[in-house]
């Protein structure tokens, strides 16, 4: 890009101006994170005292080990990630495999199947006929209501779709040519060549699953076994500034017999904290393939 | 084309071709099944709507009230309230959004410093990935009255000289929505503008610079106009999703001093239906949010479809 020549003072103005936007866009986006940062490591009474800013000024580690002490938190990690990992396998999958059937032109379900999926982006049956048929199904109080309902979407499949139409008919029509079968055909060459698109899919899926909240509240709130690491700290968020939750409450007792103290904003850090750094670990990866994936559905030759 | 095939062994053909793709089929449909029972199974649950469903007896074991549902809930004047609130808040987040994004992608597009430029993009579209449930957390901690920074700076800026609490004020919601959307989704909507500006032949600029045209004047003469057929396109899609304007936004930041102005259409099915256990209401509810939805949808994609053979030429 070397369409700029240097003009002189209003171009300087420019520069100044989109400099200095930019440099308040950044520092507005990360603050909050790097303040929440601070006050989780930060002793809880010394933090109720104000001026944390970007820096802990009373170090503690206390918050985080109360709070990954509760069982009750270990059990809602584990939870959030078996989600995370078993949606996402599975979805990516699937997802692979019907894309793989509607992009065989010749197949001839290929156009019901889609009209099938897409109308699925129209219409939502919405938020009670969907309860009672999860809750008729048998998954309320069940793991399997966070894998199973979104296996394959349609904004997913026609993503991964026009990818595999981009790629050459000659790689598959020399395997077909040898007698080699469907599915061999998407497990052996298909699948390996669409790494790029399923990455992106992968990571959309997965970021979504580690996000979700309002499935754990809607179906499995009755059962503790099942909740999630965002549903614990929606709940945290909820009772806000008073100690009503019942996590508050056990860790305020846990805390009461010895020299710590713990408050409702140093849980409420701690656990955006414990929440935030899975997508801050896997945001490289996020970064490299969702801009491909963002734009993939308008690529045409 | 032989055109004297007759009718069986056409049959036969399809058949055939059939049984060639048992492959093919038996990797799709048991995910076609998967998606009716899961997506349009709920839709058959709209009945409800048009009886006074009780939990216990089956679907057709209940009592039919046909319109009973929906009468009520058009004289609701809660309803009014709520389909305000969802309208007001769309198009707040919608036009909010639109401007930034575009703002955002028109100042990283003139910066020159190429590591500058990345890594101002990279911390843009970092709160994208966050859950609303973590963004919630960090939009009360910044409105806090004890020590958000917000009123913080405002304080030492003398431009107020108590902690106000943003929070509790039910006129300022909608705007409190609108900006913590423009925080969490700038950077993202700034990508698709971004990759149209990309776009742009560059010998309109060298056009531009020979005839004397400045930065300033080349953004306004040239990208501007350019991007136009992706800002409507953008504008009009998502007008459909004005009868959606978020939920989980909402529900984690109102409060009871402000739920007069936070209540959504999904909040008035909870609180108003589920947990009064009025499903059929809820029902109703849900069916009149799904309908208008769809008509935007397809309104939005007819304009957008005629509009777009015009502005693309």
């Amino acid at each position: 890009m070397n369409r700029i020549h240097y003009k002189g003072l209003g171009d300087t103005i420019i520069d100044i101006v989109v400099y200095v936007s930019l440099i308040f866009l950044i520092i507005v986006t990360l603050y909050p994170f790097l303040n929440t940062l601070a006050v989780s490591f930060n002793d809880a009474l010394d933090s109720s005292r104000g001026g944390i800013y970007l820096w802990p000024r009373k170090f503690s580690l206390y918050n985080y080990k109360s709070l990954l002490d509760r069982k009750q938190i270990f059990h809602a990690s584990l939870v959030s990630v078996g989600r995370t990992v078993l949606s996402t396998l599975f979805c990516t999958f699937s997802t692979a495999m019907v894309a793989y059937t509607i992009s065989r032109k010749d197949f001839v379900l290929r156009k019901l199947v889609s009209f099938i999926y897409v109308l699925t982006m129209y219409i939502d049956g919405g938020l009670v006929p969907t309860y009672f048929l999860i809750r008729s199904l048998g998954l309320t109080n069940n793991f399997w209501v966070y894998v199973l309902p979104g296996l394959v979407s349609a904004f997913n499949l026609i993503v991964v779709r026009t990818y595999i139409n981009g790629l050459p008919d000659s790689l598959t029509e020399s395997a077909r040519v040898d007698g080699a079968g469907e599915f061999l055909i998407f497990w052996k060459i298909v699948l390996p060549l669409c790494k790029p698109v399923l990455a992106t899919i992968a990571l959309f899926v997965a970021v979504d699953n580690w996000n979700a909240w309002f499935d754990t509240f809607l179906y499995n709130s009755a059962n503790a076994q099942l909740s999630t690491l965002q549903y614990e700290l929606m709940k945290v968020l909820q009772s806000a500034n008073t100690m009503t939750g019942s996590l508050l409450q056990a860790l305020s007792r846990a805390a009461a017999g010895t020299s710590n103290t713990i408050t409702p904003r140093a849980i409420r850090a701690t656990m955006t904290v414990i929440v935030t750094v899975p997508i801050v670990i896997v945001y490289p990866f996020l970064q490299k393939y969702f801009v491909h994936g963002l734009t993939l559905g308008g690529v045409k030759e | 084309m032989n055109t004297s095939i007759t009718l069986p062994r056409r049959h036969n053909k399809l058949w055939d071709k059939i049984k060639r793709q048992k492959a093919l089929i038996l990797m799709s449909v048991p995910f076609v099944v998967h998606i009716i029972i899961f997506k349009y199974v709920p839709i058959w649950g709209w009945l409800m709507a048009f009886q006074n469903y009780w939990p216990g007896k089956g679907l057709f074991q209940q009592t039919w009230v046909g319109f009973e549902n929906f009468r009520l809930l058009f004289k609701d004047v809660v309803f009014y309230q709520v389909l305000r609130n969802t309208l007001a808040m769309s198009i707040i987040k919608l036009v909010m959004g639109t401007v930034a994004s575009i703002a955002l992608a028109l100042a990283i597009n003139e910066v020159r410093a190429v590591k500058f430029k990345k890594t101002a993009q990279t911390i843009s579209y970092l709160p994208h990935f966050i859950s609303w449930v973590v963004a919630a957390n960090l939009v009360r901690d910044a409105l806090s009255t004890d020590g958000g920074i917000i009123n913080q700076v405002l304080m030492s800026l003398r431009i107020i000289k108590e902690p106000i609490m943003f929070l509790g004020i039910p006129k300022m919601f909608w705007w409190i929505i609108g900006i913590s959307h423009v925080w969490k989704e700038v950077g993202w909507g700034a990508i698709i503008y971004l990759a149209a500006i990309a776009g742009i032949d560059p010998a309109l600029y060298e056009a531009a610079v020979i005839d004397g045209a400045g930065r300033l004047k080349q953004m306004w003469y040239i990208t501007l106009p350019s991007i136009r057929p992706t800002i409507s396109i953008l504008l009009i899609m998502n007008m459909g999703y004005l009868m959606s304007s978020g939920f989980e936004q909402q529900y984690l930041l109102q409060n009871g001093r402000v739920i007069d102005y936070a209540r959504v259409f999904a909040i008035y099915e909870l609180d108003y239906g589920i947990k009064m256990m009025r499903y059929s209401f809820a029902t109703a509810v849900g069916i009149f949010k799904s309908v208008v939805s769809l008509i935007l949808v397809f309104a939005a994609n007819q304009i957008a479809k005629r509009w777009g053979q015009e502005g693309l030429m």
